[in-house]
């Protein structure tokens, strides 16, 4: 197994040790624009990122609310295609010695090249990559072409996931599993979904790989709330590409507003939580 | 899922994991409900007492001069709603219902499918949400209006090009939020598995009943079948009987302004494999795999998917596809009107210019059936104005 020596796993169990969770705020890659994306995501990381997940826009994204949808947008209008987005992690990882899980939709890595798509990944410095509409059922190539090439392959899970799917999902995943706070598409919530914990547990019993919990995360209320929940870290996405949406016309007020919004999103993802207790639930209930 | 629902290389369910319970569940329940006796009958009395079926095998004796060979429409146009799409919406409204769900969603792009599905709503009793992209609700007015007197909500789509993808885009994202009570009602035999299985077998009645008819009135089977593809399910409807025979199976795919021009819809003449909605066929894309918009007169054959069944149909050399474009559908659908008093539906006027355009194939001994899916009234304004500033560009 790699995974153990994955750089997102370790920077997750890294935070864990020390009784905190882990950070990880989502940008698509050349939103607004090529240049301002990359300070974007220097922003991020000096805010206090522990990982990036890096979205590659497509014009056709079923998962995604529309906060994303309008970043993937904007990104294709600015011109990014596969081959610039995979310049703009090689240009982060030069200066920026930040772990990068990817974020697309597997017709990006199929017209790519599935084997070529996770080669080029894993020259640009990428960890882990997560191809939404990919399930493991037909993940047996780019599975393959990742784990040759030493990149992660990121699975999301839900609380809808009966226990026989978890163990399926952990077979073939490394890095991190990818836990949906929500059942739905990206987007900011109000209240993290209360069947979180449960699904957490459930997951927990079926693999070693850190939680990470994404989808719904509208600010540090709720990252606090999905650590409580039990989750290793937190992913958060529309809550930061927001910013970028609110600011097209002033860009330092733009990386200022990301960075504020990362920064106490990062300080709730890093506070100390108390041990989380016992769910009453017993762990192998599915709520459906 | 008990089955991958791969046609060849093509197909699957390519979607995100929440909705992989969502499709488990219907593909059980649809797997059971092809079963049951009581499913079937109750499907086979719809579509009798309320939709009209059979619908007639008719002898074009205008079509029958013009390709030197006995033709037959399969008058699809004459089923309740306007078109072939009935087929399928009466037979995932009742497995919504079986399946105890409360409320129906589609996508639709030139609103036959949204009337269908609102349709089978109103007749159960479901809530009926209809996603359309924006640019269709204000070229398909007739359509909008008769989904709101069957009591459905249309919510117009503005997102990206505000077209059928968008719609589909759309309805997918509203199922993953809502799966628990909603039953998506997909409109063509494209989509994640099941669907393009459920609707294939849904729409089979139509390969069946040619089958049938043919051989009462002709005394055999068709030596050719000929249907319009855009998504794909009448055709694969009208083709499904066929496919294990020698009849020759011919899609004729929107080619637009001319498949060589870039504005079509000639997914499977054109396109590359790819990953679109939920399942691996042809797509109209650029060269990273950003999908294209596409284009045709007519709205129903304006996607730039296509159903992976085609895909393998066409890969395995079992059908051939070929386009018929813009102005060659425009004729045809002036030309039908003119000589036999039916108004096609822009859809079904491809399959019509498909079928002229290869008149030289076929000798005395054939006999061609041409599915004709739908009728022309919810065109008639659309395509009077383009037949006018033809006529003006002259």
């Amino acid at each position: 197994m790699r995974s153990a020596d994955n750089r997102i796993t370790a920077a997750v169990r890294a935070r864990n040790a020390a009784g905190q969770g882990a950070f990880v705020p989502f940008l698509v890659i050349g939103d607004p624009d090529f240049e301002t994306s990359l300070v974007l995501a220097k922003a991020l990381v000096q805010a206090g990122a522990d990982a990036l997940e890096l979205g590659f826009a497509f014009s056709d994204p079923p998962a995604d609310g529309p906060v994303i949808q309008r970043a993937d947008e904007r990104a294709l209008a600015a011109g990014i295609t596969p081959p610039r987005a995979f310049d703009l992690i090689e240009a982060l990882q030069k200066t920026h010695a930040i772990p990068v899980s990817l974020l697309v939709y597997y017709n990006l890595v199929l017209q790519f090249g599935v084997d070529a798509f996770y080669a080029r990944a894993a020259a640009a410095g990428v960890d882990a990559v997560l191809v939404a509409d990919l399930p493991p059922e037909h993940a047996a190539d780019a599975v393959r072409a990742a784990k040759r090439h030493g990149v992660a392959p990121v699975f999301l899970a839900s609380e809808l996931s009966p226990p026989a799917r978890l163990e399926r999902i952990a077979a073939l995943a490394e890095g991190y599993v990818y836990a949906l706070a929500r059942v739905g598409v990206t987007g900011e919530q109000r209240a993290i979904d209360p069947n979180l914990a449960a699904a957490l547990e459930r997951m927990r019993a079926a693999t070693d790989l850190p939680l990470l919990a994404g989808f719904g995360i509208g600010g540090p209320a709720q990252a606090l709330a999905a650590r409580r929940a039990g989750a290793d870290g937190v992913i958060v996405g529309s809550a930061i590409v927001r910013r970028v949406a609110d600011h097209l016309d002033d860009r330092p007020a733009m990386i200022e507003a990301v960075r504020a919004t990362a920064a106490a999103l990062a300080d709730a993802a890093h506070a100390p939580i108390e041990p989380k207790q016992k769910s009453p639930m017993p762990s192998g209930a599915v709520p459906c | 899922m008990r089955h991958t629902g791969t046609f060849g290389r093509f197909g699957g369910f390519y979607v995100a994991e929440p909705l992989i319970p969502a499709l488990e569940e219907l593909e059980s329940a649809w797997i059971e409900a092809r079963d049951d006796p009581e499913f079937a009958g109750a499907l086979a009395g719809l579509l009798r007492d309320y939709a009209g079926r059979p619908t007639p095998l008719y002898r074009s004796p205008a079509l029958s001069e013009e390709l030197g060979c006995a033709v037959y429409l399969k008058r699809e146009d004459l089923l309740h709603g306007g078109a072939h799409k009935t087929n399928n919406t009466l037979g995932q409204g009742l497995l919504a219902a079986r399946m105890g769900k409360t409320r129906l969603i589609a996508e639709t792009g030139a609103g036959q499918h949204g009337v269908a599905t609102a349709m089978i709503g109103a007749r159960l009793g479901l809530d009926v949400k209809i996603f359309m992209g924006s640019l269709d609700v204000a070229r398909q007015a007739p359509n909008v209006q008769r989904m709101k007197l069957f009591g459905a909500e249309v919510i117009p789509i503005d997102n990206g090009s505000g077209s059928l993808k968008d719609a589909i885009n759309e309805a997918m994202r509203y199922w993953t939020e809502h799966i628990r009570d909603t039953f998506y009602v997909f409109g063509t035999a494209a989509g994640p598995h099941p669907y393009p299985s459920i609707v294939r077998d849904f729409q089979r009645v139509i390969g069946e009943e040619i089958h049938a008819q043919l051989h009462a009135a002709h005394g055999r089977g068709p030596t050719a079948v000929i249907a319009c593809v855009g998504g794909g399910s009448n055709a694969i409807g009208a083709f499904a009987r066929f496919i294990d025979e020698d009849t020759a199976l011919i899609g004729v795919e929107p080619g637009g302004h001319g498949v060589d021009t870039g504005k079509h819809g000639a997914t499977l003449g054109a396109g590359r494999a790819g990953c679109l909605h939920g399942s691996i066929s042809y797509v109209l894309q650029d060269a990273h795999g950003q999908i294209h918009e596409a284009h045709s007169i007519s709205a129903g054959l304006d996607y730039p998917g296509v159903g992976p069944e085609h895909a393998h149909l066409m890969a395995s050399g079992r059908a051939e596809y070929i386009s018929a474009t813009d102005d060659e559908a425009l004729d045809a659908f002036a030309w039908l009107s003119r000589r036999e008093g039916i108004l096609p539906a822009l859809e079904s006027s491809h399959a019509i210019a498909g079928a002229r355009r290869i008149a030289d194939r076929f000798g005395p001994d054939d006999v061609v059936v041409i599915n004709l899916s739908g009728r022309g009234d919810k065109d008639l304004a659309h395509a009077m104005a383009a037949l006018d500033a033809r006529e003006a560009a002259r």
